[in-house]
């Protein structure tokens, strides 16, 4: 004989804890944090701070600066030897993509997150090892650490040291859009037409 | 069953203890090997205190302890996604609830309804289990990528190889246990069967197949 209350007790035991389930990955969409962040961004584009930032030639700037245009957004170091490089290689796709497509503006910004190490001449030499020029490619570092506070909040970005010295993070492309809200967060290893497509998308 | 509440309470407050629990989660292999099983354990501790004096209507609503088992197995699954583990890192209320839902919600049930399980569903949940834990093991040794924010790509594959050996571990003795029986009255009951060895199975299939403990 099956005991009685049994089954209330089995539909409530199970409906509770498939709804916790249901609810730390989003309706079984995710699974990581990484994952989470992205269809946040996604389904509810965020508001950016205003923070104060300088690029590879000395030059102030801030994102709120381009808006009318949507810009891609990346997190770096200098002195980077793993994630940043396919970040970088992606937004030289990114370029050579615009070269035949004359008419679309691609925008693209480098923030570091390394303050201590990554001051002007460091940022100018990164820049020139992937060819970045500005203001088309801004390599920049927040002026200080209250603004780089603000923007690791703002983008979810999580750093940890790698043991050896670096560092470790989550290597998102953000794509800011033309009103400055934070619209999408990209693996940096998704297909390059990805990006191409998040860019001509969320256009009005 | 007093020292045995300060005892279960001082452990629980050690794990809970910033250097102690930094220490632990720091690393994933000690955060999923480690610090989880523990959790689990103090809750298991727990469940003599609370045997006996459970309101009537859970127990027969706990039939076939099938209930606490749904209950065991759907915790424990959450603290192992991989978002999970990084919410209890970044967020101490989020790391509060771990330290709640475990002992209470999968540690205490577990003690308490294992028995209520026939051998049978025992031996059910084993092969379920184990086979998980090494898929799970081997999916993080494998996967190429992180999947915490917060984990280097070496812990997660070191956190892989953790759960594999222990899956091994738990595969290899299970594998004993059941074709040779154990001689320990003790484990017995804590492993989950009723072992017998084949001339005590042969002699009493009966409760085997149908539970004895009902």
């Amino acid at each position: 004989m099956i005991g009685r209350g049994f089954v209330p007790l089995l539909v409530l035991v199970a409906a509770a804890g498939v709804g916790a389930l249901a609810w730390e990955t989003e309706g079984f969409n995710v699974v990581t944090m990484n994952g989470a962040r992205q269809l946040d961004i996604a389904r509810r584009p965020r508001s950016l701070p205003d923070v104060q930032l300088m690029d590879q030639d000395g030059q102030l700037f801030s994102l709120a600066d381009y808006k009318g245009d949507p810009v891609f957004v990346d997190f770096i170091y200098t002195r980077c030897p793993a994630i940043c490089r396919p970040m970088g290689d992606q937004f030289h796709r990114l370029l050579r993509w615009q070269n035949s497509h004359p008419e679309r503006q691609v925008k693209l910004v480098s923030i570091s997150f390394d303050l201590e190490n990554d001051g002007r001449e460091a940022l100018r030499l990164y820049g020139d090892h992937y060819g970045a020029r500005a203001p088309q490619w801004r390599i920049a570092a927040p002026l200080e650490q209250s603004g780089l506070d603000a923007l690791r909040q703002a983008f979810g970005l999580i750093v940890i040291p790698d043991g050896t010295g670096g560092f470790i993070h989550n290597g998102d492309v953000y794509l800011i859009d033309a009103r400055g809200r934070l619209a999408r967060a990209l693996d940096p290893d998704a297909a390059p037409l990805v990006f191409v497509n998040a860019l001509t998308g969320i256009r009005p | 069953m007093k020292r045995r509440l300060i005892i279960i309470t001082i452990a629980w407050m050690l794990l809970w203890w910033w250097p102690l629990r930094y220490s632990l989660e720091s690393d994933m292999a000690l955060h999923m090997t480690v610090q989880i099983p523990l959790l689990i354990g103090i809750g298991l501790l727990l469940a003599p205190v609370v045997r006996g004096r459970e309101p009537p209507w859970l127990v027969e609503a706990d039939w076939l302890g099938i209930p606490g088992m749904v209950a065991v197995v759907l915790v424990t699954s959450f603290w192992m996604i991989p978002r999970a583990l990084d919410s209890a890192l970044s967020d101490p209320l989020t790391d509060a609830t771990k330290f709640v839902t475990l002992p209470l919600a999968a540690g205490l049930p577990l003690g308490l309804s294992w028995r209520r399980m026939p051998p049978l569903g025992r031996a059910f949940i084993w092969a379920n289990f184990i086979p998980k834990l090494g898929a799970i093991g081997g999916l993080y040794l494998a996967a190429p990528v992180r999947l915490c924010a917060y984990y280097r790509i070496d812990q997660q594959t070191e956190a892989g190889l953790a759960l594999v050996t222990v899956a091994a571990a738990l595969g290899v003795s299970w594998f004993f246990i059941v074709f040779f029986g154990l001689q320990s009255a003790y484990l017995k009951t804590w492993l989950g069967f009723q072992v017998r060895t084949r001339m005590e199975c042969e002699s009493q299939a009966a409760p085997l197949l149908y539970g004895d403990n009902r």
